[in-house]
């Protein structure tokens, strides 16, 4: 009946203050009964607390956008601006980034070093020299550093741009000839996909760091690219997890997606020192995921567009929407709270209230169900 | 050496099942109907494991540290995409 949290709560006070059998028993009926008392009673608005709950707190969180979040050195969207990117389910957000945590056998430093070496992404452009353009011969100079390098950059080059190219090695550089002739402004555009051509890492992962989180070696990164991230051999797919929204809805599914809306937020509140009920955020995030996939808390999604002529009247244009629905012939069925309000009727607030319950013989419960097959 | 990996395994997700026809028909006699369910599509990485169909109903058996284990319904819609 009790959560297990209270539980172990409550064994953890029957063993500090030596609680008998019978006393223990007591306390955790008492303990109950006030647990059931502060459930909420059916019919209440939860919907309305919930927004007041996190609203209220969300008033003071911190406004600035940009800050170095402490010791490890990468910047991340924090306080209200991550709370509005949370809530309005930002497609891209501004400071994407995963946790990456490392199988048992790979747990040590040494390891999370070369992983994060791994996994950052480095292009043409960050490993060669120059790049460079040939008018004359109307081609393009890619001059290497390192003859290791060197293997892997024309490969990758093959592998990306092999249709239209021809690629040879001279020396320390790595030639690109044109299938055909290109004009200046062609080359200049080949020189810029070259040089962002991915030699090694994963596509999307900029930097990486390591940390120790009690016994775990972790890497923190910029960028975040969970699917492929999970596949790495090192990696633990148990645990790894990214706070983009949508790329863990694609990854792992909705449900995921609602953990980490939650976790998000739930973070996003205590890094502040503010202390919302987990249990709003869950509701909150139930409420996100409804549909089977993610929609944003406000006027474009879960609120949707105002069914009602009076409420859409109240807001803007009062006459225009007015005379629209006139025209179109409109019924207003008074089922939401503004039009209520204005008309002085009770509003149908409340969850789990209801405007009729019907629950007669088993046999009556079917033909009824059957009528209203029938009239829909 | 990339490794095959179980979605469904993840620490965040929960446990995904597909409920018989006869629960199907428990629910729908306790609520009245599941048009008014939470949904989830088709296209999600966890009903491709589970191969469900649309109409299907997937029970959800969730765990939260604070409010404990609980259970939720979603129903399996076509999914875009």
């Amino acid at each position: 009946m009790l959560p297990k949290k209270i539980v172990e709560e409550i064994d953890k006070v029957a063993k500090e203050l030596k609680l008998g059998e019978e006393e223990r028993k007591r306390l955790e009926k008492e303990v109950e009964r006030v647990y059931l008392n502060s459930r909420f009673e059916p019919g209440e608005a939860i919907g309305i607390l919930t927004a007041q709950s996190i609203s209220e707190p969300a008033t003071q969180l911190t406004m600035r956008t940009y800050h170095l979040a402490g010791a490890a050195g990468i910047k991340v969207t924090f306080g209200l601006p991550r709370l509005i990117e949370i809530f309005d389910a930002k497609r891209k957000i501004e400071t994407p980034m995963m946790t990456v945590y490392l199988k048992k056998e790979y747990n040590t430093k040494e390891d999370a070093e070369r992983l994060a070496f791994k996994i950052v992404e480095r292009r043409i452009k960050d490993v060669a020299k120059s790049i460079s353009i040939d008018i004359g011969e109307n081609t393009l100079i890619v001059e290497i550093g390192e003859e290791k390098e060197l293997e892997k950059v024309k490969k990758a080059i093959k592998e990306h741009i092999a249709r239209k190219v021809e690629v040879k090695v001279k020396e320390n550089s790595i030639i690109i000839r044109p299938k055909e002739e290109l004009s200046f402004s062609d080359l200049q555009k080949l020189k810029v996909e070259v040089g962002n051509i991915l030699v090694e890492g994963i596509e999307g992962i900029t930097a990486a760091i390591i940390r120790k989180e009690g016994e775990n070696w972790v890497l923190q990164t910029v960028g975040s690219n969970l699917r492929e991230v999970l596949k790495l051999e090192e990696v633990n797919e148990r645990k790894t997890i990214s706070n983009d929204i949508y790329e863990v809805y694609e990854v792992l599914g909705i449900e995921a997606a609602r953990n980490v809306i939650v976790k998000e937020a739930y973070k996003t509140m205590q890094e502040q020192g503010l202390d919302v009920d987990i249990r709003y955020l869950l509701l909150l995030a139930d409420v996100m995921t409804w549909s089977g996939e993610i929609s944003s808390i406000g006027r474009y999604g879960v609120a949707g567009a105002k069914a009602s002529v009076l409420s859409r009247a109240a807001f803007e244009e009062t006459i225009k929407h007015l005379i629209r629905a006139s025209i179109k012939n409109e019924v207003d069925e008074f089922k939401g709270l503004f039009e209520n309000v204005m008309v002085g009727q009770p509003a149908p607030v409340g969850t789990g209230m209801f405007e009729l319950i019907m629950r007669g013989e088993e046999n009556e419960h079917r033909r009824n169900d059957k009528e209203s097959d029938k009239r829909e | 050496m990339k490794k095959e990996i179980d979605v469904s395994k993840h620490e965040l997700v929960p446990k995904h099942e597909i409920i018989s026809e006869k629960e199907k028909e428990e629910l729908i006699r306790r609520y009245g109907s599941l048009k008014n369910f939470p949904r989830i599509y088709t296209t999600d990485p966890q009903v491709k494991i589970l191969n469900a169909k649309p109409g299907d109903v997937i029970k959800i058996t969730r765990f939260n540290e604070v409010t404990g284990e609980s259970v939720y319904y979603r129903v399996v819609v076509e999914g875009e995409g």
